[in-house]
């Protein structure tokens, strides 16, 4: 992880937080000196209940893949704890590190370079809601970092680490609570919200690490700082992991910045870049580089962050071989738990497949629309929603190289077909 | 009047036996998965349920008549506590035991939703406990029981049984996840 | 309000009763799981219940071996993901 930090633009120099770049501002492994001194202290009031109408108007989204309102959930869990007529509850508060996406790695990377802001990110969301217990979910690989940071400060002594499994579905946030309080990262039913009753029956608020390092930056410099990027409505900045061809990269950038900027930023020519999957397994492809990257917006104009990845495939890629791959690996990372994704998951992997590598049944195509249907909305958690998403926007994008395939030749690797 | 108690109890007792065996055949019917002929799952499960009802009111009949005649000798302990009888206590005691059983079963199936399928499920496998149970009971202790007609029964019922049983084994017909997977390998 | 039968999809092992009960509003798919058959657009785990199924519906809350269902309405469902 450190050659991806060594990649990002401007690490040392961190007068100030202008720009799009904030969340890195104290440098490479930054430690509690380096990032008081880069950031300034925690305010040590302010941040009770009004935090909420700061968060509110600053107007952030949770950066794990969801874009809910924060100030939104903090008020439900706040209000849930509340109303609790017997013995009021303290809700808890957990900071979500799992990422088991592959092609995603800014929580780790911030967890590496920066803990201290999203542990203070984790205190301010605790202190908004009168919470009690705190937990940190992280990945094995980031708990030295965390653990390390932890020791340097004395108020966050009440923050326990969790290691979180490395599954494709351990990030999702009734996963992330039944495996802090079962030690199984497998999505729940619930017929209620997490912020009603999560862990052990409390209020939870389950937070991506990097929606607490923009809270931490919020609690101090305020919403009008944080909107002065991006727009009104993508305000402040988000971070993407880039991978393709070029070994992966994190960027910091602008709310609603287009895909062509990415691309610039990162250094890619963007000549070479055939499609690109956004948001990750669970996104979608896009073809075209003038959409906008943002949570909400017309899908024909912008398309959603979800967890923060940008995936480059290059001309000379086949989209069809490349999302029948992921289609493969996600049918394997169902928790087996709902049938139609313990069994249409693997049935779309099949056509997909098929579809990818010479098959050239015409009744394919339609089958493997049918299948996606099938399983949308199906399950406990989005697995299955996101893999047909994924599908369909591959159909979609790749409407032209479906056609060669089955007519027996593709686009993109001519040479390699029978 | 001491006489139709105790026709009374030995009728119930066997009618009982018969309706317990219904009830075990359609419960593996039911567990089977399949709709039987024409009878669609629901209704198979809805008639294991009114047999198992009716089953366990002729026999709260049986043990009832039992206790109040003066013949059978049957104190309200040995209704709970087995083998403590002073008539064949042993294959009394079975009787005892099977009753046992079956109200554990039956309180556990009303409170189905209460307490889970899982705690459920795992008491109603003491059926295939309490009904050879029941069976021994009735040929041991039962004043008929040696009787050809009651033989003829309880071989009858020991083929249904076996039967049922054989069936729901006889393919992977059975529609659960673990079968589905069993068959994409 | 309207009445919704919720589907736990982590309990429901595909048994079929709710479908020979609602046959008009669950059809099942290709693996034996009950799939709601109305309109593209509804949520398929949680199938809009009229009246004339309610009773129908009630039953199979009942019955389902797995006891993957439920009654609701539809303003209680969590639709959100946190």
């Amino acid at each position: 992880m450190t050659s991806l930090a060594a990649q990002m633009p401007g690490l040392g120099d961190h007068r100030g937080l202008r720009g799009t770049y904030r969340l890195f501002a104290a440098g490479n492994n930054a430690d509690i000196s380096a990032h008081v001194q880069a950031f300034g202290p925690l305010p040590a009031s302010g941040i009770e209940g009004d935090f909420i109408d700061v968060l509110e108007s600053a107007g952030l989204t949770g950066r794990g893949g969801a874009a809910f309102a924060s100030w939104r959930k903090i008020a439900a869990a706040g209000a849930a704890a509340r109303s609790r007529a017997i013995m009021a509850t303290k809700p808890v508060v957990i900071a979500n590190g799992a990422e088991g996406e592959p092609l995603s790695f800014k929580d780790k990377t911030l967890l590496a370079h920066a803990p201290h802001v999203v542990i203070d990110g984790l205190l301010c969301a605790a202190r908004a809601v009168a919470g009690g217990q705190m937990f940190m979910y992280v990945s094995a690989p980031s708990i030295p970092a965390v653990k390390r940071a932890l020791a340097e400060r004395t108020d966050a002594r009440n923050i326990k680490i969790v290691a979180a499994s490395e599954t494709f579905i351990s990030g999702e946030a009734s996963a992330v609570v039944n495996s802090i309080a079962n030690g199984k990262a497998l999505p729940l039913e619930r017929r209620r919200r997490l912020s009603d009753s999560g862990f052990k029956g409390r209020p939870t608020l389950v937070f991506n690490v990097e929606t607490l390092a923009h809270m931490a930056l919020i609690a101090r410099f305020g919403a009008a700082w944080f909107r002065c990027v991006g727009t009104e409505r993508d305000p402040g900045t988000r971070l993407l992991s880039i991978s393709g061809p070029i070994s992966g990269q994190i960027l910091e950038v602008a709310g609603d910045v287009s895909l062509e900027d990415v691309l610039t930023q990162s250094g890619i020519d963007v000549s070479t870049v055939g499609a690109l999957l956004v948001g990750g397994y669970h996104g979608r492809w896009v073809r075209r580089l003038d959409y906008r990257l943002a949570p909400t917006g017309t899908e024909s104009h912008t398309v959603r962050p979800g967890a923060g990845v940008v995936h480059v495939l290059l001309h000379s890629q086949c989209g069809l071989e490349a999302t029948a791959q992921i289609v493969s690996y996600l049918a394997t990372q169902s928790a087996k738990q709902c049938g139609p994704c313990m069994f249409g998951l693997p049935a779309m992997a099949r056509v997909m497949n098929a579809i990818a590598y010479g098959d050239r049944d015409p009744r394919l195509l339609l089958e493997l629309v049918r299948l996606s249907d099938v399983v949308t909305g199906r399950g406990a958690c989005h697995h299955p929603d996101g893999t047909a998403e994924l599908v369909r926007s591959a159909l979609d994008q790749f409407s032209e190289d479906v056609d060669a395939h089955l007519s027996g030749t593709c686009l993109k690797t001519k040479g390699r077909r029978s | 009047m001491d006489n139709t108690l105790w026709a009374l109890g030995r009728v119930s007792g066997i009618v009982s036996l018969i309706l317990f065996t219904g009830t075990v055949v359609l419960g593996i019917l039911t567990r089977s998965g399949r709709p039987l002929l024409s009878i669609p799952r629901y209704s198979l499960t809805l008639i294991h349920r009114n047999f198992a009802l009716l089953a366990t009111i002729f026999l709260a009949l049986h043990v009832g008549t039992l206790v109040l005649d003066s013949f059978a000798k049957l104190t309200v302990a040995d209704v709970v506590v087995p083998f403590l009888g002073s008539y064949r206590p042993f294959w009394q005691g079975l009787g005892t035991v099977a009753f046992d059983l079956v109200v554990a079963v039956v309180v556990t199936s009303l409170l189905r939703r209460r307490i889970g399928v899982r705690a459920f499920r795992a008491v109603h496998w003491f059926t295939y406990a309490m009904w050879p149970i029941a069976l021994a009971h009735a040929l041991g202790n039962g004043t008929d029981g040696t009787s050809k007609f009651f033989l003829m029964l309880a071989i009858c019922s020991l083929i249904s049984v076996g039967a049922a049983l054989v069936w729901r084994f006889s393919t992977n017909f059975l529609e659960t996840a673990k079968t589905r997977q069993e068959e994409l390998q | 309000m309207r009445e919704v039968l919720h589907i736990d999809w982590t309990r429901c092992d595909g048994r079929g009763l709710c479908t020979e009960l609602l046959p008009t509003l669950l059809g099942r798919d290709d693996w034996g799981y009950p799939l709601a058959m109305q309109a593209a657009g509804g949520d398929p785990s949680n199938v809009v219940i009229d009246f004339q199924h309610s009773e129908a519906a009630a039953d199979a809350v009942k019955l389902c071996p797995k006891m993957a269902l439920a009654l609701a309405y539809e303003a209680d469902q969590a639709d959100e993901t946190w």
